[in-house]
């Protein structure tokens, strides 16, 4: 058979619009998915951005009353709170609030604390780094706990097999995985805290420092994302593909690593983004568990003491830290399985 | 399912009565031990305050900060009250937030959630979709704290807090539920009856969504406490002097060192009701939602060596053996079923000679491409195979392959499936899944190893080899994924192609390519075929010999050019009359043969086409007939091969076709 313009055309994915599928005639191929996925990633990620930085800028227009007069009390001078509304511009039209607040962002201005009266990019500047390496020290060691134990699970318990080790293994992992990051860290604290004394259980002091933290954060991901692994890759080791490399008389391990795993991965990747992205938002409790300098810990106070641009900026880096995250995931997504640019939407 | 981070949908099974359904759940120790666990936390939470309630205020000066005693089991706070009371009173609080908060995150997230619907499509729907979408990407906790800040710091902050930060995940799991449900027939039909949308959604539509609806609420209530715990724990949520147990927890890490009983009791009671919540909501969720599989009961692979049961061995093939590519003989493959084995083939004995092409035929059913998989060891795990021989160029496919084994078969037994849409890699360039097979059986490095690949890829008329070896699978048209299977098998030496339906799930104008294709792989090189076909045609224009196969045995082995000429058996003379021809008449149904397959689970006595047979006597019913050879040197099993059918074989309209849709 001559392959023809038409006949070649007829290779894309059938399930996408015809209109917009891309002619695969020439060198152009392998360029114009990847144009079109990442406008369309990049899009997403605007908006996404506009939505955050509005939310977090109407976060302080939202609070019923004066925010002012709540962070000052009750018993603070009228003159002192009309002084500092003047100072955080909301005596202005909410308009050119909005404007002076974006144009703050631009400047990587994020305006002064309340309380300290430092300049807030320089609070999170020196917050953001302990935070940032808790979040991912834990990522890796949930996903290093995790793959490993999915993927060996999930050949034990393939079709036809492991039945009690299946049970075993789905029973236990809910249980770990219900257990909140925060009690973990109580009991870590307990444990290795308080009755063996092995390791600090408070404060950021050098390497050791990191090791119930991380912990903390760590586990509970791990055990869902176990789980996730092993359902697909039970699934996938099902696939026509896997029987095709299975004929191919590659060795077990072959067929299991390299042809089902990285689809398994594919899909666990998906939710997977969700647990990173909630593996963030997780160091604010495990960060009060252990007095860890970071951001956590800071959001907390700063929410207590009424220092609503410290709220507003920290807010906004966490929002920050998982609308990139999940910009990541679709990006090793695409990396790992071409078809999710053109499935997407 | 249950296996999922996240609430997700269950499928709905529609209008099931609730009760039989609902009682599955006491049938599973893990839903069991869930219900009592959660009986017990909300017993608890109505009757805690009552009987502790005095005992949980009563400060005691003399005793504070103690440790664990027979009097205080988790020791006194710093005002020397017991803790242990304390956590036993605080299930009300927590537990009552948390439903508050939850309640909350439905009702929100189901209006939000139906909005799409009810306004109909158009900008605004659109607009409500994308913000929930933006929504559902934050976690929880982050929502949270947004909201606390928004609702101020204490208790009901906090339960509008996580109530509304809850929300986007129902409101996503309403649109999807209610999306679903508005696309059937019903809900259609009462729009287009003049029905209001809200009289629709709330009538026909929300009935439909409410059981997985429910089922994730019970989930979310677990993380709903958890989450109330860990807003109380940053001293956001309950303030003092009320209490629950996440501010039970904030007050016992303060003296952890002192006692540490005053962390660890509250944080076991969240720890247990959380787990409560979310095991008896998966537990439904399973109950409802995934049918029971009989799944105990399969037995674990075992190629024994073990002949297979009644079958006599039969001799297999004519004189000449030694020069069989593919030796079979009494092939059973079974599986294990609800109701004693499922016996898919039966003592199937054949041998295929080097460069001989012979057709399998049969039904859907009849066993064909189990024993195509048989013979290339890739039924999957779950499927018992036995034979007295099973030879493959003169290896034991019955023992488990060594690396001589394996390297032979890689290299000379070429498989193409049915189906080339899913049977490549879709992560990983065809290239690659090409030069797989060299590198790891001929010892090739990549670069040798993808031009042999490219080199394939041209010989099976794949045009630009070079660009395509760096192309995925989705690239790729069906009919060119097919050529490039077989391609994949021309990578090695091939002896044996086994293909397994290879043209079914093929555009009727490509089929014919790949047919030739085969052919002219055939002919190259004298490497033997077995065709696997429901499509007599097919085998008949490819193949030397044809097998035809029903009810798991072979009926009949002849001459594909006899095949419409001198067919013996009643089943094989039916499946070639049921081929169309140029001049059949269209305006007269299609023929076809009366009856339904065999079901393999209940395979009967006697022959086993006896009851669809217009030739069937008692004795077919009685006896099963032996394949033996007969009158036209050939192979049939049956006792009245070759007498003439009777004239009136009236096709039924009700009754399954032969020939299958393409």
């Amino acid at each position: 058979m001559s392959t023809t313009a038409s006949s070649v055309a007829a290779a894309t994915d059938p399930a996408s619009d015809p209109a917009t599928v891309p002619s695969y005639a020439g060198p152009r191929v392998t360029h114009r998915p990847w144009l079109r996925f990442a406008a369309r990633r990049a899009g997403r990620l605007l908006v996404s951005l506009w939505v955050l930085v509005t939310a977090s800028f109407a976060m302080i227009h939202l609070i019923p009353g004066d925010p002012v007069r709540a962070a000052l009390g009750p018993t603070a001078p009228a003159e002192l709170v009309a002084a500092r509304r003047e100072a955080l511009g909301l005596e202005d039209p909410l308009l050119v609030q909005y404007a002076h607040y974006l144009q703050g962002l631009v400047t990587g201005d994020l305006g002064t604390s309340l309380g300290s009266q430092l300049p807030v990019t320089d609070i999170v500047a020196q917050r953001l780094p302990a935070t940032l390496s808790l979040a991912l020290l834990a990522f890796l060691l949930a996903a290093a706990l995790a793959v490993p134990i999915g993927v060996a699970t999930g050949v034990l318990t393939r079709r036809g097999h492991g039945r009690r080790t299946e049970l075993a293994f789905t029973t236990g992992s809910v249980v770990v995985a219900t257990i909140p990051d925060f009690l973990l860290g109580v009991v870590l604290v307990y444990v290795f805290g308080v009755e063996l004394g092995w390791l600090p259980v408070a404060g950021n002091d050098g390497a050791s420092s990191y090791v119930l933290p991380v912990l903390a954060l760590a586990v509970g991901p791990a055990a869902i994302l176990a789980r996730i692994v092993r359902v697909e890759m039970v699934g996938v080791l099902e696939a026509d593909f896997v029987r095709t490399a299975r004929a191919k008389r590659l060795p077990a391990w072959r067929v299991h690593l390299g042809h089902a795993l990285p689809n398994a991965l594919t899909a666990s990747l998906t939710l997977g983004g969700l647990l990173l992205s909630s593996l963030v938002a997780g160091t604010v409790l495990v960060e009060n568990v252990f007095a860890w300098p970071g951001l956590g810990s800071t959001i907390v106070s700063s929410i207590l003491t009424k220092d609503y641009p410290v709220v507003q900026a920290v807010v906004l880096v966490y929002g920050l830290g998982v609308l990139l995250t999940n910009t990541l995931v679709d990006v090793a997504l695409a990396l790992l399985d071409p078809r999710s640019m053109i499935r997407e939407d | 399912m249950t296996d999922a981070a996240v609430p997700t949908a269950v499928p709905t099974a529609g209008t099931d009565a609730p009760g039989g359904r609902w009682r599955g759940l006491l049938t599973s120790p893990v839903g069991v031990a869930a219900s009592v666990l959660l009986l017990a936390v909300l017993v608890l939470a109505l009757v805690g305050p009552t009987v502790w309630g005095a005992r949980a205020d009563a400060v005691d000066t003399s005793d504070l900060l103690a440790g664990p005693s027979s009097a205080h089991w988790a020791g006194t706070d710093n005002l020397g009250r017991d803790i242990l009371a304390r956590v036993l009173v605080a299930t009300r609080l927590s537990v009552a937030l948390s439903l508050l908060a939850i309640t909350l995150a439905v009702v929100v997230g189901l209006v939000l959630g139906s909005l799409p619907f009810l306004l109909g499509g158009g900008r605004l729907a659109r607009l409500v979709t994308a913000g929930v979408g933006v929504a559902v990407a934050f976690p929880g906790l982050l929502l949270a704290l947004f909201f606390a800040v928004v609702f101020g710091v204490g208790a009901t902050g906090a339960v509008l807090a996580i109530g509304f930060a809850g929300a986007p995940v129902f409101a996503r799991l309403t649109q999807t539920l209610v999306a679903g449900v508005a696309a059937r027939d019903y809900v259609a039909a009462a729009q287009v009856a003049g029905v209001g949308r809200l009289r629709v959604l709330l009538r026909h539509v929300l009935p439909n969504v409410a059981e997985p609806l429910v089922v994730n609420a019970a989930i979310g209530a677990g993380s709903a406490l958890l989450s109330f715990s860990g807003l109380s724990f940053l001293g956001l949520g309950v303030q003092s002097p009320s209490y629950d147990w996440g501010r039970l927890l904030f007050d016992g890490i303060g003296v952890i060192y002192v006692n540490p009983a005053a962390a660890l009791a509250p944080g076991l009671a969240v720890l247990l009701a959380g787990l409560a919540f979310n095991l008896f909501g998966e537990s439904i969720a399973k109950t409802l939602g995934v049918p029971v599989v009989a799944g105990a009961l399969r037995v674990p692979t075992r190629r024994s060596a073990a002949p297979g049961a009644a079958a006599a061995p039969t001799p297999a093939a004519a004189p000449g053996d030694d020069d069989l590519v593919l030796d079979v003989r009494d092939l059973e493959v079974s599986f294990a079923g609800p109701h004693g084995p499922v016996r898919a083939v039966r003592g199937v004995s054949f041998g295929v000679r080097r460069g001989e092409a012979v057709g399998i035929v049969g039904e859907s059913g009849s066993g064909k491409s189990m024993t195509a998989l048989a013979v290339s060891q890739l039924t999957g795990d779950d499927a018992r195979v036995e034979a007295s021989r099973l030879q493959v160029l003169g290896a034991d496919l019955r023992a488990p392959a060594g690396p001589q084994v394996r390297r032979l078969l890689g290299t000379s037994l070429a498989m193409v499936f049915q189906d080339p849409m899913t049977s490549f890699n879709p992560t990983r360039r065809i290239g690659r899944q090409l030069a797989e097979v060299a590198t790891t059986h001929l010892g090739m490095g990549r670069r040798e190893a993808l031009d042999r690949a490219a080199d394939r890829l041209g010989s099976v008329r794949i045009d630009d080899p070079q660009r395509r070896v760096r192309q995925h699978p989705h690239e790729f048209s069906g009919g060119m994924r097919q050529r490039a299977m077989i391609g994949m098998g021309l990578m090695g030496q091939p002896a044996l192609v086994v293909a397994d339906e290879p043209t079914t799930a093929l555009d009727v104008t490509v089929q014919q390519q790949v047919l030739d294709l085969l052919a002219d792989v055939r002919a190259a090189d004298d490497v033997a075929l077995v065709l696997i076909s429901h499509d007599v045609t097919v085998v008949g224009e490819v193949c030397d010999r044809v097998l035809v196969m029903y009810a798991g045995r072979v009926v009949e082995d002849l001459p594909a050019s006899q095949l419409s000429t001198a067919a013996q058996h009643p089943y094989t003379r039916a499946l070639v009359a049921a081929v169309p021809s140029m001049d059949t008449d269209l305006d007269r149904p299609l023929a076809t043969i009366p009856g339904r397959p065999v079901d393999p689970a209940h395979v009967p006595d006697g022959c086993a086409y006896a009851a669809r047979c217009p030739l069937a006597t008692e004795r077919c019913r009685v006896e099963d007939p032996e394949l033996v050879t007969s009158a036209t040197g050939g192979r049939v099993a049956c006792w009245h091969a070759g007498e003439p059918l009777p004239a009136t074989a009236v096709p039924a309209a009700e009754h399954d076709t032969l020939v299958e849709a393409p």
